[in-house]
C-alpha cells in the first residue's frame, strides 16, 4: 500500500529523481521531503556528534533534519518541490 | 519587484494576509515576504499547484479559507516575495533575504511581524529516530501532500491536533495503533464552556473522537510515551500512564506496540526571534506558548514601526491571527498618516470584539496543547535534549550544578542550543529545565538571537563575488 493518499487528489506529472544514484518515482510539484518518505528513505543524515540517523521531523523548514544535497546544493528536502531528473544526495550533506 | 516597501510584513500566514489586506484598502505599498511558495503559512498551507484535488480533503474546512485568503491577498495587488529566507533584519529595519535569485534586501518605514509558531515536542528516548515526527508535521504531510506519516501509525502528544491527525490518518486509509493523550477526558470537559464558542469546531473534534471509537482506535486518556526503538524498517512505540501532572505512573502496565511512525507533539511556540533580534520588549506567557511581545491594544510592539500578529504574539489560533493582523495593518496605515485616529477606531473595533472571541477560544486550545510539567522532570538522563548537537539530559544538569544561571550561559558551556536549528527545537524544553532551578521561566530567560536568523549557503549569499572582486586601494608610495 502507497503511502500517497489516493482518492483525495489527482497528482500531476510523473517524475523520476536520482536518490544516491538509485532511481525513485514521485510526482512533479511534490515536497522532496515527501517523495523520500513515501519511497521508504527516511534516514537522510546522521548527528555530527553521536552519528545517529535522522531523517524528516517538522516538515516547515525549522529543525534542519532533512538537509541532502539537491543538484550539489544544500537544501531542507522539506522546502523543495521535486522535478523531473533532480539528483538527491543524502548522508554526507552536513 | 518592489523595492522600497513602506510596509514589510514578515509571513503569509493569516496574520500577514490580514496586515496586507488592511494595507491596501488604504493605499500603503507593502510586500509581505514569506519562505513556501504560497501565502496560508502552516495552518493553511496550499498543495502543490500541481495536484488537483478532488472531493473533501482530509482536515476539514482550512483548505477553502486558505484558498479564500489567497484570492483575497491576490485581488488586494500587494506584492509578494515568496521563497524568501529572511536572515538578517537591521536595527535601521533593513531586511535582507536570500531568494530564488540570490541575496536581495528592503528597506521599509515599518515592519509587520507576523511569523507564526513552531511545534514543541517534548524529549524522550528515541525521539530523533527516523519515523518519529511532529503533529504538524503530520498534518502538513496530509493536507498539503495527501500522503500518510504511516500505515500504521501512533498519534500521541496533547491537544486538538491529536485528533485531527488521527482521524486524517483513518480517512487517509492509515491505521491508527493507539492514540495517546496527556489529557484526561475531564481536561477536555472542563474546556468545554469556551470551545463552546465555536459550536462548529466542538462538533467536529466529537465527530473526530466518535469516528475513531467506532473504528475500533485505542484511545488511551493520561498516557505518554515511555520510549520509541527502531525495529527494522519502523519503530516499537512504548506507551504509559502519567497523572494529571504527567508524571509515569504504573511502570508495570506500560505497553509496548508496533508501528510505522510515531506522529508527537505538545502544542505550538510562538516564534519571536525577528521581535527579539530588534530588541522588542518581551514577556513570558505560558499559556500562550512561550515568550510573547508585549503590545498594545493596536498591535504595535515596543519600538516605533515594529508591529506584530497573529501566533507568533501568542498562541491564539488562525482566526484571531487574521483579525489581529488586519487590526496591525490598520495601525500602520495610521502610523503612516493614511488614516485618521477616527477612521481606525471604527474599523478596528469590531475586529477587535471578533478577536476578543476568538482569543478566548484560541486561549482554551493553548491550554490543552500545554505540556504538563511533570514531563519534564520524567526526562531521563541519557535523553538528548538539543537534536542538533546530541546534548543529553545529564549533560545539561552538570552544566547547572556547575552554576550556568539561565540558558545563554548553558549554551555556550554545553553547544546544547548551538547546532543548526539555532535552539527552535531544544529551546523551550531546555529552558523548562532550566526554569526547574531558577525557579521560574523568566529567570531562566531566552536564547539571544543573532544573524543569521536561519541557516544559509554563503556560496549562495556571496553569489559571483569572488577574492578577486574586493576593492584594493591602490598602494601609497613609499
Amino acid at each position: 500500500m502507497s503511502l500517497r493518499i489516493a482518492n483525495q487528489v489527482r497528482r500531476g506529472p510523473a517524475v523520476t529523481l536520482s536518490v544516491d544514484g538509485q532511481a525513485v518515482e514521485a510526482f512533479a510539484g511534490e515536497s522532496l521531503a515527501a517523495a523520500l518518505w513515501a519511497a521508504g528513505r527516511r534516514a537522510l543524515r546522521q548527528s555530527p556528534r553521536a552519528g545517529t540517523p535522522r531523517g524528516v521531523f517538522c516538515m516547515m523548514g525549522a529543525c534542519q533534519e532533512c538537509l541532502v544535497r539537491v543538484d550539489g546544493q544544500r537544501a531542507l528536502a522539506c522546502q523543495v518541490a521535486v522535478y523531473a531528473d533532480m539528483r538527491v544526495e543524502t548522508g554526507a550533506a552536513t | 519587484m518592489i523595492r522600497d516597501p513602506e510596509i514589510l510584513i514578515l509571513g503569509a500566514g493569516p496574520a500577514g494576509v490580514g496586515a496586507a489586506l488592511a494595507l491596501a484598502d488604504h493605499g500603503v505599498r507593502a510586500l509581505v515576504v514569506d519562505s513556501g511558495f504560497a501565502a496560508g503559512g502552516q495552518v493553511y498551507r496550499p498543495m502543490p499547484d500541481t495536484f488537483a484535488p478532488n472531493g473533501t480533503p482530509g482536515l476539514g474546512p482550512d483548505q477553502e479559507e486558505g484558498a479564500r485568503q489567497r484570492r483575497l491577498l491576490a485581488d488586494s495587488g500587494v506584492a509578494t516575495a515568496f521563497g524568501r529566507l529572511v536572515w538578517s533584519i537591521g536595527t535601521d529595519l533593513r531586511v535582507d533575504a536570500l531568494g530564488p535569485d540570490g541575496p536581495e534586501f528592503w528597506r521599509p518605514k515599518g515592519l509587520v511581524v507576523a511569523a507564526g509558531a513552531t511545534e514543541r515536542v517534548v524529549p524522550f528516548p528515541g525521539w530523533t529516530l527516523p519515523g518519529v515526527m511532529g503533529l504538524a508535521a503530520a498534518t502538513i504531510l496530509l493536507k498539503s501532500q495527501c500522503m500518510l506519516p504511516g500505515r500504521r501509525v501512533v498519534v500521541a502528544g496533547c491537544g486538538p491536533l491529536l485528533f485531527a491527525v488521527a482521524n486524517a490518518v483513518v480517512k487517509g486509509g492509515g491505521q491508527v495503533v493507539a492514540l495517546a493523550d496527556l489529557a484526561g477526558p475531564g481536561t477536555w470537559l472542563r474546556a468545554m464552556p469556551a470551545l463552546l464558542g465555536r459550536p462548529g469546531d466542538l462538533l467536529q473534534g466529537g465527530a473526530w473522537m466518535a469516528r475513531l471509537a467506532a473504528k475500533g482506535v485505542p484511545l488511551m486518556f493520561r498516557h505518554t510515551v515511555r520510549e520509541a526503538r527502531a525495529l527494522g524498517a519502523g519503530l516499537k512505540v512504548s506507551l504509559g500512564a502519567v497523572d494529571a501532572n504527567g508524571r509515569p505512573m504504573r511502570p508495570a502496565r506500560d505497553r509496548t506496540l508496533e508501528a510505522d511512525s510515531l506522529v508527537v507533539g505538545h502544542g505550538l511556540i510562538p516564534s519571536t526571534e525577528a521581535l527579539r533580534l530588534l530588541g522588542a520588549e518581551m514577556y513570558f506567557d505560558a499559556e500562550a506558548g512561550g515568550w510573547v511581545p508585549r503590545l498594545d491594544d493596536d498591535q504595535r510592539a515596543s519600538r516605533a514601526g515594529l508591529y506584530a500578529a497573529g501566533d507568533g504574539t501568542g498562541v491564539r489560533g488562525a482566526v484571531g491571527a487574521f483579525l489581529a493582523g488586519r487590526i496591525a495593518g490598520l495601525t500602520a496605515a495610521l502610523d503612516l498618516g493614511r488614516i485618521d485616529a477616527g477612521q481606525h477606531a471604527r474599523a478596528a473595533g469590531p475586529l477587535r470584539r471578533r478577536l476578543a472571541q476568538a482569543r478566548r477560544f484560541g486561549r482554551a486550545m493553548s491550554r490543552l496543547m500545554a505540556p504538563p510539567s511533570g514531563l519534564y522532570d520524567a526526562l531521563d538522563a541519557h535523553t538528548v535534549v538539543c537534536r542538533c548537537e546530541d546534548v543529553t539530559r545529564a549533560e545539561v544538569n552538570q552544566a547547572l550544578e556547575s552554576g550556568a544561571a539561565d540558558v545563554n550561559q548553558l549554551k555556550s558551556w554545553t553547544r546544547c542550543g548551538m547546532g543548526p536549528c539555532q535552539g527552535r527545537m531544544c529551546g523551550d524544553t531546555v529552558a523548562q529545565i532550566v526554569a526547574l532551578r531558577t525557579g521560574s521561566r523568566a529567570a531562566a530567560g531566552a536564547w539571544t538571537a543573532r544573524v543569521p536568523l536561519r541557516p544559509l549557503n554563503v556560496e549562495a549569499l556571496a553569489g559571483d563575488f569572488d577574492y578577486d572582486d574586493i576593492p584594493l586601494p591602490t598602494a601609497a608610495p613609499l
